[in-house]
C-alpha cells in the first residue's frame, strides 16, 4: 500500500450526506476550494432508485440495498462493560447509510424541531427540579434554540419542509404545535393530506384534552422550489420512504434539494468510494494537516487541507477521532475523557389499533404522513415526583404497510402457519398504529469507544458500542406508552396490542437509526469534544457535524437539529473563523 | 500574456486590411455582438466534440445524418486547423453562401440556408467573437459520406435546388416584434433546422414549415402556435419561460433541444425569446387528421399500463406536475404525428436539462428493460387516443424499430 501525497485543499469534508452537502453549498459559495470524500458511491434519483425499481422491498428492505455493508465496515455491541462484545454481522437496530446522499437519502423525512428546552436539559431541569441524579451525564449544548433558530428556518425552507406553525414570533398559531418553539416564519408548504388513521387519532387525542398537530414533513404536499432554485414534486403517497431512496423527486435530500448546484460549482470536488482512514495532525498536535484516505484499488493518499469537517454518520465520526488520537477518549470508570462520551439512542414503544369495518388502507402513506402530540415531550408537562426527565411525541403515522415488512397481527395469533396468514389478510389493511418516540438522556455507562478484538479490513479496531437503557429510559416510557394506548384506545377500533419498551437493549429488531453522541458539543472542553460552533477544542481547524454533536437525545427525529446545526457552524466558519482563523470559543 | 498578444496581432492584421469605417467596429461592442449571435446560432454545441469533452469550438463533433457520419470544423483561430487564417470575407461567404476560404461547398447539415439571412455585419461580428477565443489545434476527421456524395461537388448541385442566398427582408405589414422573431427563428435559432420536414435530399419542405421533422429518430414536434398548429395551447409566455428557463407547465426540453436551451436560448434577452413566441404564435396550421377512438379493450390495457408505470409523476389524469413532470395528454409529442420521440423516450429516459434559472435535472427513467414492445404499443395508442386532439395508435413494430435503433448504441 503506497500512500501518495495530493495537492491541496482549503476545505476537506469526510463523508458527503446531509451535512457534507451543506457544508459544501456554504463554504464553495463562500469561495473556497472544497473536496469531499465519500466512502460509497454517487447515487442519483434516475440511476439509482428510479421509479420503476425505486419500491423493490427486496432489494432496499431485506438486502439492505441502500445501507453501509457489514464487511466494508461495522461495530461490536454488548449491553454492559461486563459483556464481551461481538460483531454486528447483519444491521438490526439501526441501519447507518453510505454513499452519496447518506442517511439522508434512505430517510423517512420526519423534520421536527427540538425544543428550546432539549438544548439546556441540565441547566433547565435542575433549576426546575433540583439536581439531577448521580452517573446522569446529560448536559446543555452551549448554543440555544433561539440562536438555531434562523437556521432551523433555513433548512426548512432548502427541504420545503410541510407542516403547519403552533408558535408564529411568539404567538400561538391555530392547527399547529403549541409547544414548539418560536418560529420565525410558516412552514414553506402546507401539511400533507392526512388519512382517517390520523383523522381518528386527531380526534381521539382532543377527547384526552391533548394537541395533536401535523406532523413536519420532507414528502412534499405539493410542487416547490427551494431557495437554490431546485424543484420538488409532489409526493405520490407511495409509503416507500423510509430504506428507499425516491424516485418522484418527493423528498427531500442532498440530491433533490443542493447536490444539482453545488456539482457545478467550479471549486467543488467529490471524490465517492474513497474511505478516509485517519484524520492527520500536525507534529505538535496543534492543527490537523489533512486526512488520509484509501481507494478500490487500495491505494492510499494523504489529502492536505487547511480545515477538516467530520460529515460522517455519527457512530463513523466517534471511531475516527479515536483512531486518529484526537481528543481525549472517555474513560467510564473515571468519567474523564469526552470522544465517545454520551452515546445515546432512542426509547421507542406504540399501540396498534385494529378496526372490525374501517378500512385505515395503510399503504396510502408517507414517511412523515402523521398526526401527533407534543404534550408528553421535552418539559411540556410536569415531572414533578415522576423520577424521569423529558419525554417523547406520540403521533400515529401511515407509512410502513411494504408487504414484505409489515404485517401485523393482534395478540394471541400464531407467529406463522395458516392462522398467520389469516390474520394478516384480515387485518392488513385495517390497522393504525400509535407510537411514542422517546428521547434517550445520556449516562455515564452508555458510550463508544475502540473494540480491543475486533478489526476491520484494514485492521483498524472496530467501534464498540456499549448500551442499555437507563432508569430514566425505563420511567420514561412506563409513563408515556400509557398514553399512546389511551389514544389507540379512543379511536374505535375493535382491539388494540400495545407494544411496551421493556428488558434490555435489544440490538437486532429495528427502531430507529437514530445513533447520537460520541462527539457532543458543550461549554466546556473537559466535558464535550466541540464547542458550541462544532469546531473542536483541541484542533481549532476541525469542525465535526451530525448527530454525534448532541450532549443526550430528544425525543425527536434529528435531522433537522443536524441540518440546523450545520447551518449554525459554516456560517461561523464564514462569518467568524476565515477572517481570524483560531478558536472559536476561549476555555 | 501570450494569448493577449495574438489577439493583438490578429485585431491589427484585420485592421490593415479593413475599411476605416470598421475600425470601430472592432471594440467590446462588437465582440459582444458577436457573442450574443454565436449564443442565438447554437454554434458552440455542433462545433463542440460534446460526448468526447471537447474543447468549446474546437469542432469535431460526430453528427449523424441520412446520408452519413459529418464532423464539425473548428472554430477557434488556430492558424493551423481552426479559423485563424480566415478573413472576416471567407467567414461572411461560410455563413452566406456555404463556401469555405477554399472555395469549397460546405455540406448544409451547417445551416447556412438560415444563416444567410444575416447581414454582413451580423457576420462580421460573431467572427470577431471566434477570434478572440482561446486558440485550439484540432485537426477535424474525414466525413464518412457513401459516394457520391463524398465529392463536395454534389453539394453545389444541392444548393442550386434547394439554396437561396438572400438577406433578411421584414415584413412592413407586420410588428416589428413579429420581424424580429422571424428573422432570430428562420436565421441564427434555425428553429427549421429540426422542426421543418425534409424531403429526401434533407432539405426543407415549405409546405411543413414548422410542423415537426425527425432527426436521429428524435421527432422535433410542430412548433407552430396559432390555431391548429402544435403549440397552440401555449401562450407567448409559455414559450418564453421554456426557452429561459428550460421548463414551461407543457414540458421541458430534453437531449437535443435541452441542449439548445442551455447553450442557447437560455442566454438571450427576454425581448428577443417574446419576438420569437409573437412569431411563433402567428403560425396557424390545418386541422390535423383525426382518428377515431381507440376500442375499449385496448383502451383498458393502456389505461392499466399507464396507472401502473406513469401515474406516479404524470398523475392519474394525465395532467402531470406543471413545470416538473409534463402533462401528457396535451403533450405535442405524444400527439405528434410520428410518434418516435415518444418511443423513444419511454424506452430510454430522458433527462431535462438544468439552466441558470433552474438548476435542477429531473430525468424519466428507462423503461426498455421493463415494458415489451406490445405495451409500449397499447400504452402510447391509449394515449394518443385520448386527449382533446386524438393521434393514430402506434404499433408493437414501429417500437421494435426504435429499440433497435438504440439498441446500436445511439
Amino acid at each position: 500500500m503506497t500512500r501518495k501525497k495530493l495537492s491541496g485543499f482549503d476545505v476537506v469534508l469526510v463523508g458527503f450526506g446531509w451535512t457534507g452537502a451543506i457544508y459544501a453549498e456554504k463554504l464553495t459559495a463562500a469561495g473556497l476550494e472544497v473536496l469531499a470524500l465519500e466512502r460509497g458511491p454517487w447515487r442519483d434519483t434516475s440511476k439509482d432508485f428510479a421509479t420503476t425499481f425505486a419500491q423493490d422491498e427486496l432489494r432496499y428492505y431485506w438486502r439492505h440495498g441502500m445501507f453501509q455493508e457489514t464487511a466494508q465496515s461495522t461495530l461490536t455491541f454488548r449491553n454492559n462493560g461486563a459483556e464481551t462484545a461481538l460483531p454486528m454481522r447483519h444491521w438490526g437496530s439501526f441501519l447507518p447509510g453510505n454513499g452519496v446522499g447518506g442517511s439522508g437519502v434512505h430517510w423517512n423525512g420526519q423534520t421536527y424541531r427540538f425544543l428550546p428546552s432539549d438544548f439546556v436539559v441540565r441547566s433547565h431541569n435542575e433549576e426546575r427540579y433540583g439536581p439531577l441524579p448521580d452517573g446522569m451525564t446529560v448536559q446543555d449544548y452551549g448554543v440555544t434554540y433561539d440562536e438555531l433558530e434562523p437556521h432551523f428556518d433555513y433548512f426548512e425552507k432548502i427541504c420545503g419542509i410541510c407542516g403547519k406553525a403552533g408558535n408564529l414570533n411568539g404567538q400561538t398559531s391555530p392547527g399547529g404545535n403549541p409547544f414548539e418553539g418560536a418560529r420565525s416564519s410558516e412552514y414553506p408548504n402546507p401539511p400533507m393530506q392526512m388519512t382517517f388513521s390520523q383523522d381518528r387519532f386527531e380526534a381521539s387525542a382532543r377527547d384526552l384534552g391533548l394537541n395533536p398537530f401535523p406532523v413536519p414533513s420532507a414528502n412534499m404536499s405539493r410542487a416547490y422550489v427551494n431557495p437554490l432554485g431546485l424543484q420538488l414534486a409532489p409526493c405520490t403517497y407511495c409509503g416507500f420512504c423510509e430504506k428507499y431512496g425516491c424516485g418522484n423527486y418527493s423528498k427531500s435530500s442532498p440530491q433533490t434539494t443542493i447536490l444539482p448546484v453545488l456539482m457545478e460549482r467550479p471549486n467543488f470536488t467529490l471524490r465517492t468510494e474513497s474511505e478516509v482512514l485517519s484524520i492527520e495532525k500536525s507534529p505538535d498536535g496543534s492543527r490537523v494537516t489533512g486526512v488520509t484516505y484509501v481507494d478500490t484499488s487500495g491505494d492510499s493518499f494523504f489529502q492536505p487541507a487547511e480545515m477538516v469537517v467530520m460529515c460522517a454518520y455519527p457512530l463513523e465520526n466517534t471511531r475516527l477521532m479515536l483512531l486518529s488520537q484526537i481528543g481525549t477518549p472517555y474513560n467510564p470508570q473515571t468519567g474523564k475523557g469526552v470522544v465517545g462520551k454520551n452515546y445515546c439512542y432512542q426509547v421507542m414503544s406504540g399501540a396498534t389499533v385494529f378496526f372490525e369495518d374501517e378500512f385505515t388502507n395503510g399503504f396510502v402513506g408517507a414517511g412523515a404522513l402523521g398526526m401527533a402530540v407534543d404534550d408528553y415531550n421535552g418539559d411540556n408537562f410536569d415531572h414533578s415526583g415522576l423520577g424521569f426527565i423529558g419525554g417523547g411525541y406520540i403521533a400515529c403515522y401511515t407509512t410502513n404497510a411494504r408487504p414484505i415488512e409489515s404485517h401485523p397481527v393482534p395478540d394471541g395469533v400464531p407467529e406463522w402457519g395458516s392462522a398467520w396468514k389469516q390474520s394478516i389478510a384480515a387485518n392488513f389493511l385495517k390497522t393504525a398504529t400509535v407510537g411514542v418516540h422517546g428521547a434517550s438522556m445520556a449516562h455515564r455507562s452508555n458510550y463508544l469507544d475502540l473494540d480491543p478484538t475486533y478489526t476491520d479490513r484494514h485492521n483498524r479496531p472496530l467501534l464498540r458500542m456499549t448500551y442499555d437503557f437507563t432508569q430514566n429510559d425505563r420511567r420514561l416510557t412506563n409513563h408515556l406508552t400509557p398514553v399512546a394506548e389511551d389514544i389507540a384506545r379512543g379511536m374505535g377500533g375493535r382491539e388494540v396490542k400495545v407494544s411496551e419498551r421493556t428488558g434490555a437493549y435489544d440490538s437486532v429488531p429495528y427502531q430507529t437509526t437514530h445513533n447520537t453522541g460520541g462527539t457532543i458539543m458543550g461549554t466546556d472542553p473537559q466535558t464535550s469534544v466541540c464547542n458550541r460552533f462544532c469546531q473542536s477544542w483541541d484542533m481549532p481547524n476541525l469542525f465535526v457535524a451530525g448527530a454525534g454533536l448532541f450532549p443526550q437525545n430528544a425525543g425527536y427525529n434529528p435531522t433537522a437539529t443536524v441540518g440546523a446545526l450545520a447551518y449554525w457552524s459554516v456560517d461561523a466558519i464564514i462569518n467568524q473563523y476565515l477572517p481570524d482563523p483560531g478558536p472559536l470559543v476561549q476555555p | 500574456m501570450i494569448r493577449t498578444i495574438i489577439i493583438t496581432a490578429v485585431g491589427a492584421a484585420a485592421l490593415s486590411f479593413a475599411a476605416p469605417a470598421q475600425a470601430q467596429e472592432l471594440a467590446y461592442s462588437q465582440v459582444e455582438r458577436g457573442r450574443y449571435l454565436t449564443s442565438a446560432g447554437d454554434c458552440k454545441a455542433c462545433h463542440t466534440d460534446i460526448e468526447n469533452h471537447g474543447q468549446p469550438f474546437a469542432g469535431g463533433r460526430a453528427m449523424a445524418t441520412p446520408f452519413g457520419t459529418i464532423y464539425s470544423a473548428n472554430l477557434t483561430p488556430d492558424a493551423e486547423t481552426g479559423l485563424g487564417r480566415w478573413s472576416r470575407e471567407d467567414f461572411y461567404n461560410a455563413l452566406n453562401e456555404g463556401i469555405d476560404d477554399e472555395g469549397r461547398h460546405l455540406y448544409p447539415a451547417m445551416p447556412y440556408p438560415n444563416f444567410t439571412l444575416m447581414t454582413r455585419d451580423d457576420t462580421d461580428a460573431i467572427f470577431a467573437y471566434l477570434q478572440s477565443l482561446e486558440p485550439v489545434h484540432k485537426e477535424k476527421p474525414e466525413n464518412e459520406f457513401p459516394f457520391p456524395l463524398n465529392i463536395r461537388m454534389s453539394v453545389s448541385g444541392w444548393k442550386m435546388l434547394f439554396f437561396e442566398d438572400e438577406e433578411f427582408r421584414p415584413d412592413p405589414d407586420q410588428s416589428d416584434a413579429w420581424n424580429r422573431g422571424r428573422f432570430l427563428v428562420d436565421g441564427p435559432l434555425h428553429c427549421g433546422a429540426c422542426h421543418t420536414g425534409k424531403n429526401l435530399l434533407g432539405a426543407s419542405v415549405d409546405d411543413e414549415y414548422m410542423r415537426g421533422g425527425l432527426l436521429e429518430n428524435w421527432f422535433a414536434p410542430n412548433i407552430r402556435g396559432g390555431e391548429n398548429g402544435g403549440i397552440a395551447h401555449w401562450d407567448e409566455d409559455d414559450i418564453v419561460e421554456y426557452l429561459k428557463d428550460g421548463r414551461s407547465k407543457h414540458t421541458a426540453p430534453m437531449q437535443r433541444m435541452g441542449e439548445v436551451v442551455s447553450l442557447s436560448t437560455q442566454n438571450l434577452r427576454t425581448d428577443d425569446l417574446r419576438a420569437v413566441a409573437t412569431y411563433l404564435k402567428s403560425l396557424d396550421d390545418q386541422l390535423p387528421e383525426t382518428f377515431d377512438k381507440i376500442d375499449a379493450a385496448l383502451a383498458e390495457m393502456g389505461s392499466a399500463l399507464y396507472f401502473d408505470n406513469c401515474a406516479g409523476c404524470h398523475a392519474a389524469d394525465g395532467s402531470g406536475v406543471p413545470y416538473v413532470f409534463a402533462p401528457l395528454t396535451t403533450s405535442n409529442k405524444v400527439h405528434a404525428e410520428d410518434p418516435s420521440t415518444a418511443i423513444r423516450i419511454i424506452l430510454g429516459g430522458a433527462r431535462a436539462e438544468p439552466t441558470d434559472n433552474v438548476p435542477s435535472i429531473p430525468a424519466m427513467p428507462p423503461f426498455a428493460w421493463k415494458l415489451s414492445d406490445a405495451q409500449i404499443a397499447d400504452l402510447l395508442s391509449y394515449l394518443r387516443g385520448s386527449g382533446p386532439r386524438h393521434a393514430a395508435p402506434v404499433s408493437a413494430s414501429e417500437v421494435a424499430e426504435v429499440r433497435e435503433y438504440l439498441s446500436e448504441e445511439h
